[in-house]
């Protein structure tokens, strides 16, 4: 029954692309409703009082706020197909950390590099690298993070290929001269469907974090 | 050799939550003590990514961030289970233990003066507010009738708050505008485990105000 499950959305959030991925990756039927981020519905304000931002996955007429959090639950309510944690503690814990580490590396430092100016950028540009380094380095030889399944770092890291178009244009560097196993990955996750089906053009992405860079400048 | 260390520091109030919980699962473990000016190679080979304590060695493979451990160690060991079994509630608590980690940190605050300050007060108040009308409600424990992974993850609001307020000269948890967050206080630190294993007072409050002073002569 699809209106059992809402996705309260935005297309150019990288934390929904986690959930429509999850959910595709499942085979999950649901209904996605974008948000008005200018305009918040009062379903999203009802239903995530605390932080008022999306993805919201609603289930059975009951809020689940942030999205590894989001991922976590899927995972565990159908569990019974394409397991995105792995089954051993020591591999699930590896798992979070680097889910963890994408949220508090990738994520602020590519804002400023798409976002920022002068020294902050260059600063951002050297992090986000390193950082992005980093990530080459575990996931080695192989195919994905989890290893030979696709999982849940691979759930959490892949929307920032959205991003890779903008932060190589505003930070003025090559991506894949820094990191050819990263984006070699991300262009093999892109070749699933569930993947493919829910990320945006990045052109399209870089146009629209233009507009927001511009709206933040003229505050 | 130990099969499970735990590399830590006093008084962090991140290494206190494995020992509490490593504790109320009746878990065995070596105490090794690093000094963060002086970073070990213990502490730079199984944390190499953040190099930062808390650290769970457990048979010789290492596990990092405070709550990821919690994770681990509730998975690997489930005896007093200190997550729901539902699925639905397990993502309730991973919600209010990420608000936890993202806006709970009241040592940051020792450092702060002026506009700083005045910004971080304001922060810290809306977070208690939440924390007392969202999370804890009327319930005795986060967890309920008794502490969970959540209770755990607040464990901060408890001696570090105050050994915090004493050193700064600043009121942040007044009982009569948060009473239930007072008395969960209160409580929490009257559960035998936290009671027996929370830092010396007078020894942190010490500790601090010499931090603060070097902090603020610094700036």
């Amino acid at each position: 029954m699809s209106d059992e499950i809402i996705l309260l959305d935005f297309w150019s959030s990288p934390f929904a692309m986690r959930v429509r991925i999850a959910l595709a990756e499942k085979g999950i039927e649901y209904e996605a409703r974008e948000e008005d981020l200018s305009n918040k519905s009062s379903l999203l304000l009802k239903m995530n009082p605390v932080h008022k931002q999306i993805p919201v996955l609603i289930h059975k007429g009951r809020p689940v706020c942030e999205s590894l959090i989001i991922v976590q639950y899927i995972d565990e309510v159908w569990s019974h197909k394409s397991p995105l944690l792995p089954s051993h503690p020591y591999h699930r814990a590896n798992a979070r950390f680097w889910a963890d580490f994408v949220d508090k590396k990738i994520y602020p430092t590519g804002k400023l590099v798409w976002g920022a100016t002068g020294e902050v950028q260059e600063a951002a540009k050297k992090e986000l690298i390193e950082s992005m380094k980093v990530l080459e380095g575990e996931l080695g030889d192989k195919p994905y993070f989890g290893g030979e399944s696709f999982g849940f770092t691979d759930v959490a890291l892949i929307p920032f290929y959205t991003w890779f178009y903008s932060l190589e244009t505003c930070g003025d560097f090559s991506i894949i001269a820094n990191c050819p196993n990263l984006v070699a990955w991300a262009k093999r996750c892109m070749q699933r469907e569930s993947v493919s089906k829910s990320l945006p053009d990045q052109y399209k992405v870089y146009c629209f974090l233009m507009e927001l860079k511009k709206k933040f400048e003229a505050k | 050799m130990a099969e499970v260390k735990l590399l830590g520091t006093w008084p962090s109030p991140f290494y206190y939550r494995v020992v509490w919980v490593l504790k109320l699962k009746g878990i065995a473990y070596e105490f090794i003590e690093e000094d963060l000016n002086n970073k070990g190679p213990l502490l730079l080979q199984h944390n190499p990514v953040h190099k930062k304590i808390p650290v769970l060695i457990h048979s010789g493979k290492s596990i990092c961030e405070s709550m990821i451990i919690l994770e681990y160690i509730q998975e690997i060991w489930p005896q007093n289970s200190l997550l729901p079994a539902d699925p639905y509630d397990r993502a309730i608590a991973r919600f209010w233990i990420k608000f936890a980690e993202d806006k709970v940190n009241p040592l940051a605050f020792a450092g702060f003066y002026g506009e700083e300050q005045k910004k971080a007060i304001r922060d810290s108040l809306e977070m208690l507010e939440t924390t007392e009308e969202h999370a804890l409600r009327d319930k005795t424990f986060f967890g309920g009738d008794k502490i969970d992974l959540v209770d755990i993850a607040f464990g901060q609001l408890s001696q570090w708050l105050q050994m915090v307020e004493d050193v700064t000269n600043v009121k942040l948890l007044d009982a009569s505008k948060f009473p239930r967050l007072q008395r969960w206080i209160n409580n929490f630190k009257q559960v035998p485990i936290i009671k027996e294993n929370l830092p010396d007072y007078q020894e942190m409050f010490a500790y601090f105000k010499a931090l603060r002073v070097m902090l603020l002569s610094s700036k």
